[in-house]
């Protein structure tokens, strides 16, 4: 064998492993080969295409909302309840890359760290490095790394969105999307965008004023509409069996397919 | 505009119970500002939490700011979870009330750089910039 001819081969198996290392699970490959997906590295795109996902799928679940209407406090209050429920979790967030830099700080994952050291928990941050639609460049493909990875829920945040980012619809199985007390009249309710693409909308911060009005605004034109409390916890038993119910339609539609 | 397409990752936090976190939270806005990619665990992280979070998020470096005195035990510890993770190519660097006498013996333990009071900004994001991109 020439000597780029057994390069090639050598970096073909290498690729090789990598996918079989994030099929098993292995955290520092998923990490690895999403910050490849994210740097657009060739070899990245080719461990994805050996990628397989098991039979089962995972329920993919996206979050969005308004900057500071509580996305990550809803996602850390999820992630507890479906941990519980026997599931293993993966999580990407995304927030705003600098358009004038590049840079970007990324602090999702604060309200989310008492399950850093949880092995059943994978959480990604990622930047949106130009992409606009309230989801990263490299999100549909890391994604799909997490799939293959087997794990049971996978947690979409994405960046604090206007009306009108709903690249989410494409992706998630079921949208869940965050408003909150005084943020509009009954006419805001009417509009068209990110409410009217949600699957289940929630009013968090639900123990403020003006909750009680925005949710009878909401529920005259959308069902389900929620109620929560984030940083207590409320709400979120009926949040999961609002999701359940989703994923539970979306599956018998994939099936009969 | 000429904009990075590849940032570098960089996890930045504290350990310990130390709430003094306004030197850090500037220390990342710079960072962010010359393009760096942030990831910010905010306050009281174990050595656990944050090499957990340096694995899952595949960061180039990790600058963990110690005000509370205790950074002999937190940042040997963290060397030690990085080793035992597999994970030893990470870089650790540090900042904060650190004593000149602490400083070799860090270094010597492995910390890449630590960043006593009155370091300007400037020095910091040089050292960051200067950190080996390829992934």
């Amino acid at each position: 064998m020439s000597e780029a001819a057994a390069d090639r081969a050598s970096k073909r198996e290498n690729v090789v492993t990598m996918a079989k290392q994030v099929m098993a699970g292995d955290v520092r490959t998923v990490a690895r080969v999403i910050t490849w997906l994210e740097n657009q590295v060739p070899v990245g795109s080719a461990v994805l295409k050996l990628l397989r996902s098991p039979v089962q799928r995972a329920m993919v679940i996206g979050i969005t909302g308004y900057p500071g209407s509580g996305k990550s406090t809803l996602i850390d209050q999820l992630i507890t309840a479906y941990r519980r429920l026997g599931n293993t979790v993966g999580v990407l967030a995304v927030d705003i890359s600098s358009p004038l830099t590049g840079g970007a700080v990324l602090g999702d994952r604060i309200r989310m760290q008492h399950h850093a050291d949880d092995p059943g928990v994978y959480i990604r941050s990622m930047g949106t490095r130009g992409q606009q639609g309230g989801l990263a460049r490299a999100t549909r493909d890391a994604l799909q790394v997490l799939e293959a990875a087997a794990y049971d829920v996978i947690l979409i945040e994405t960046i604090g969105v206007g009306q009108n980012e709903i690249d989410i619809v494409a992706v998630a199985h079921t949208v869940v999307a965050l408003t909150t007390p005084g943020l509009g009249d009954d006419i805001q309710a009417m509009k068209a965008g990110l409410v009217e693409v949600a699957d289940i909308l929630v009013v968090n911060q639900g123990d403020r004023d003006g909750a009680d009005s925005a949710l009878r605004h909401l529920r005259e034109w959308h069902t389900p509409v929620l109620r929560t409390v984030a940083v207590k916890g409320e709400g979120v038993p009926e949040l999961i069996a609002a999701i359940a119910e989703r994923q539970r339609v979306h599956d018998l539609v994939q099936v009969s397919r | 505009m000429a904009v990075a397409t590849t940032p570098i990752r960089v996890l930045i936090g504290k350990v310990g119970l130390d709430g003094h976190d306004r030197g850090v939270k500037l220390v990342a806005r710079a960072l962010r500002d010359a393009g760096v990619e942030i990831i910010y665990t905010g306050l009281h992280q174990t050595p656990e939490q944050i090499v957990a979070t340096a694995i899952q998020e595949d960061v180039q470096a990790i600058g963990l700011s110690i005000h509370s005195g205790a950074h002999n035990s937190l940042l040997p510890r963290v060397l030690e979870l990085l080793k035992e993770r597999g994970a030893e190519d990470v870089t650790l660097f540090g900042g904060g009330i650190i004593p000149d006498d602490d400083v070799p013996r860090l270094k010597a333990a492995g910390v890449q750089m630590l960043f006593q009071p009155a370091t300007p900004m400037q020095d910091i994001v040089t050292f960051v910039k200067g950190l080996q991109v390829e992934r």
